[in-house]
């Protein structure tokens, strides 16, 4: 950092209490070193701050200000509310939301320190990675999310209204157990502009109106005709496609126009969080990063004494703490400490390279530029890319990975790779593909319509390492989608190699409004 | 930048959620609720507290990969001794590789969450099928009765204070120096005086002086009200709490073997919901549990539902103990005392007179009221078994409910039928009018 140390004559402030004036001297003093110092881009800020209640109603409703309602959150609700109070979990201290202007939460109940903390972390390091990182910008509409939202709660409260609270509830629990089938995965279908969407879905439901003709029917067929058969109908379905609400609203025979609508918001704001899915490490290794470098400034130029200093380093190696494999609090990989070791290895990189790393990484060690380098890393990668990307032998032998194989027909683990020679790429190729959201979630596809028969839908799985759906969740969920469907549904899982079935789920539907 | 304080921004915004959930796993909370008052006491049925219902009706599938099965690679922190090639025992119980975190949620048995104590009472007196109206008057708030609390100025004519309201209008009318009457009158008395002489006798100017001094306090009277608008009071009313004593408590139980656990569930609750009412109309209410086989004894609460003793049944002896106790403890000049007894209905034949002698002649006078319910089982309810006639001590006690009003008898077989073995207590204490219409 070339930056010129100015110390500043006096704190922005001694002990734990904070005033409103006081928040915007931090802020204007944490904008400084942001925008100036590290060049992050934002949307503009609107800071809120409110009460732990208000907190515990935020959390239960997706971290959104203004949700519609159903009984899932209301669970969320008591679950949270009973930890809280009973002292077992503490409240997170800022809640961020993607959208323009971006809107953070800050707790009355944090200290002066943690106030500072959090503008750097979420006013700043999300905001610049919610503005820039591309699965953002490709997926999310930040300026319409809160309108959208808005529009959400007053359509399903109205529909409540006309059709029954029972039977809306009906639909959102089907629409919300297929929620994570409701994102297009490939930029296909683009969701850039909601409000424009719908005209031009119609638009092009009216084109394939106009090319449809009848008269292709008429045609005399050679024997090859059953085959040809399937592929026309497929086609003209859209199949195979893996947005199963998406299919579902367009095509789904027995749903009503409110039901479609219902299900088209479920799968809209599935797609709006699908990015904050795929980029947990990388966003909230961004945020912690800059709200690391922007605390140690604010210190070094004297505008934080030493004592909020040492508070805020307290929170945040909690935050960056990754307990090892055999320790009992250890629940897998913690997305703070991977990404932010992650970058703050990259910036050693940049600054400080060994032989090592100029043989891994020759693009950027030695070069210097630390914040042109994690900018473009935090624009243009996900999870998955970023860590077969980034992840250094270094950080490797750092934390002592390890590959364990768990082989079905072994009977025992095999340690597959150590922090070695041989072993770095190995690691490096499984933790990314760990935090690939592709491989994690199963590869479910609708296949097919029997709409010469009994309409049955056909979905595949795909199964590419022998690990079968869970058989009761998978019911239930299927029993879901059978009653959108209105008809029966088939799922077959199929082994990815030689498609050989390996299983079958078949469930009749029930009637939708009972 | 913005700051937005919505700190002050009503909350409870997921009031509404979190009453759709408690909507839909409504069986579910019952049966926990009804599981959790087995573990309450009596004294704490109207506390909130947590309760565990199972995750059936309220769980959120989604498509998931097993957690077992496969073949599964992992990557892990904080290797310390292995090596390349290793072979690791599959850690027990765990599928997948580190096993700690492929079961997670698995372990929880249920799902866990804290219930307010209205809601706790509303499903607990749903689970009684109470009529709505004495439901409120248990989950509301305290009664209320009208107290006078001195005067206002404003109020409905009907609680004019017509003395203060005078009081204050003679203060004033003192004050401004209304002229009264009897000043009037003494200076009309001298004008018709003057007035009468011949006018020589006059002296000069007298009379107008006169006539211009009745004028001004005739005006003076007409501008000084005799009853201003300032001067009105009001006799002012405030709530109060209803006038509270205290109240005691007697729960007797036969715990001889015959006593089975759902009879003393159905005993249990029925001493809870009168303890609940009790508590509505008493400020204090303690509780006394004397439990007997052929003799009695005072225990604890814990003692009293889960001991058994083995014993015959001599029904007197617990009111003796009782008896003794009140002597001991509650003056029935200083304390209300309320008896509730659940038996199965045995009682040695020689005991009953006995029995009957001593609750008419001394304990029934000392009490408010006197509940008895026979517990039965369940599936009795369904055949009244022809050839059973009622039992020992209910013939008996058909008598002594004949004489006295304030004697309730009442057969149980489920949890429905308990309330309307207090329904006549509360009618009578003006609790619930037309609870049972």
């Amino acid at each position: 950092m070339a930056a010129v140390i100015t110390r500043a004559e006096a704190p922005l402030f001694t002990g734990s209490e904070w005033d409103f004036p006081m928040i915007q001297r931090i802020y204007d003093a944490v904008e400084r070193i942001a925008l100036g110092e590290l060049e992050l881009e934002v949307y503009p800020n609107q800071i809120e701050v409110i009460s732990a209640e208000q907190m515990l109603d935020a959390y239960s409703s997706t971290g959104m200000p203004l949700f519609y309602k159903h009984w899932s959150f209301g669970k969320q609700f008591v679950a949270n509310e009973m930890l809280y109070r009973k002292g077992l979990r503490g409240l997170a201290y800022e809640l961020v939301i993607n959208s323009d202007p971006c809107i953070s939460y800050i707790m009355q109940e944090n200290s002066a320190t943690m106030q500072t903390l959090v503008i750097a972390h979420a006013a700043f390091g999300h905001n610049h990675f919610f503005r820039n990182n591309y699965a953002f910008r490709q997926w999310t509409d930040a300026e319409g999310i809160l309108p959208y939202l808005d529009f959400a709660r007053n359509f399903i409260a109205a529909c409540e209204e006309r059709h029954g609270q029972q039977a809306v509830e009906r639909v959102l629990d089907c629409a919300h157990a297929l929620m994570h089938q409701g994102v297009h995965r490939h930029p296909r279908v683009r969701a850039r502009d909601l409000a424009a969407e719908a005209a031009r879905e119609a638009e092009r439901e009216r084109y394939r109106e106009t090319i449809y003709d009848d008269l292709w029917r008429t045609l005399p067929t050679g024997p090859a005709a059953p085959l040809v058969q399937a592929d026309e109908r497929r086609r003209a379905l859209n199949l195979p496609q893996e947005n199963v609400l998406y299919f579902l609203e367009k095509t789904g025979p027995r749903l009503e126009p409110w039901q479609r609508e219902i299900l088209r918001i479920v799968r809209l704001i599935a797609q709006y969080f699908y990015p904050q899915r795929q980029t947990k490490v990388m966003n909230e290794g961004c945020a912690t990063w800059c709200h690391y470098r922007i605390m140690t400034r604010l210190h070094e130029t004297g505008q934080i004494t030493d004592g909020a200093f040492l508070e805020f380093l307290q929170s945040h190696t909690g935050v960056v703490l990754q307990p090892n494999y055999d320790e009992p609090h250890f629940s897998g990989f913690n997305p703070y400490a991977l990404g932010f070791g992650i970058m703050q290895d990259m910036a050693r990189i940049c600054t400080d390279p060994t032989e090592e790393d100029r043989e891994w990484f020759p693009d950027f060690a030695g070069k210097g530029d630390v914040i042109g380098v994690l900018k473009d890393a935090w624009a243009n990668y996900r999870d998955e890319s970023f860590i077969a990307q980034f992840l250094s032998p270094r950080l490797i032998r750092h934390w002592r990975l390890f590959q364990v194989l768990d082989q079905e027909d072994a009977s025992e683990l095999e340690v597959a790779a150590i922090h070695d020679e041989r072993g770095y790429r190995r690691i490096r190729r499984a933790l990314a593909r760990d935090h690939d959201l592709g491989r994690q979630e199963p590869d479910i596809q609708i296949v097919d319509v029997d709409l010469a028969g009994d309409r049955a839908l056909v979905l595949e799985h795909l199964v590419g390492d022998g690990i079968l759906l869970d058989q009761g969740d998978t019911r239930s969920v299927l029993q879901s989608l059978a009653d959108l469907w209105g008809y029966e549904v088939r799922l077959h899982e199929l082994d990815a190699r030689d498609r050989r079935p390996l299983r079958t789920h078949t469930l009749k539907p029930r009637p939708l409004s009972a | 930048m913005h700051i937005i304080d919505r700190r002050l921004n009503p909350g409870g915004k997921s009031l509404v959620n979190r009453q759709r959930f408690l909507r839909r796993a409504r069986s579910a909370v019952q049966q926990a609720v009804r599981r959790s008052l087995s573990e309450r006491s009596i004294t704490d049925v109207d506390k909130e507290g947590q309760v565990t219902i199972p995750h059936e009706g309220i769980g959120e599938p989604t498509l998931r990969r097993s957690a077992s099965g496969g073949n599964r690679e992992r990557i892990f922190p904080g290797n310390q001794d292995f090596l390349e090639g290793d072979r690791i025992k599959r850690p027990q119980g765990g599928a997948g590789g580190g096993g700690s975190q492929a079961g997670e949620g698995d372990g929880e048995d249920g799902f866990r969450f804290v219930l307010s104590r209205e809601e706790f009472l509303e499903l607990f007196l749903d689970d009684l099928e109470l009529p709505d109206l004495a439901k409120r008057k248990l989950t509301g708030e305290e009664s209320f009765t009208l107290r006078r609390a001195g005067f206002t100025t404003a109020g409905s004519p009907a609680n004019l204070s017509v003395p203060r309201t005078m009081q204050r209008a003679l203060s004033r009318r003192i004050a401004l120096q209304r002229p009264g009457r009897a000043e009037l009158e003494r200076v009309e008395a001298e004008i018709a005086r003057l007035e009468a002489l011949p006018p020589g006798e006059r002296k000069r100017g007298e009379l107008e002086a006169l006539i211009a001094e009745r004028e001004r306090l005739l005006r003076r009277r007409a501008l000084v009200a005799f009853i201003d608008p300032v001067d009105l009071r009001y006799r002012r009313f405030a709530p109060t709490p209803r006038p509270t004593a205290q109240a005691v408590m007697f729960c007797l139980m036969d715990v001889s073997g015959s006593m089975n656990e759902h009879m003393k569930d159905l005993a249990k609750r029925f001493f809870a919901l009168l303890h609940l009412f009790l508590t509505r109309s008493y400020r204090t209410v303690e509780l006394v549990f004397i439990h007997h086989t052929d003799r009695a004894a005072e225990v604890d609460e814990d003692t009293f539902f889960h001991s058994t003793v083995t014993g015959g049944t001599l029904v007197s002896t617990a009111l003796e103990e009782m008896l003794s106790v009140v002597s001991a403890r509650y003056n029935p000049e200083d304390w209300n005392i309320y008896v509730a007894q659940a038996s199965d209905g045995d009682n040695l034949a020689r005991d009953n007179e006995k029995t009957i002698a001593m609750l008419r002649e001394r304990i029934l006078p000392l009490c408010q009221y006197y509940a008895y319910i026979e517990v039965g089982s369940d599936t009795a309810a369904l055949a009244a078994i022809p050839g059973m006639g009622p039992s020992d001590l209910w013939a008996a006690y058909e008598d002594v409910a004949a004489a006295c009003p304030h004697f309730a008898m009442r057969k149980v077989h489920h949890r429905r039928e308990i309330y309307p073995v207090l329904h006549e207590l509360f009618r009578k204490r003006g609790l619930a009018e037309g609870a049972g219409a």
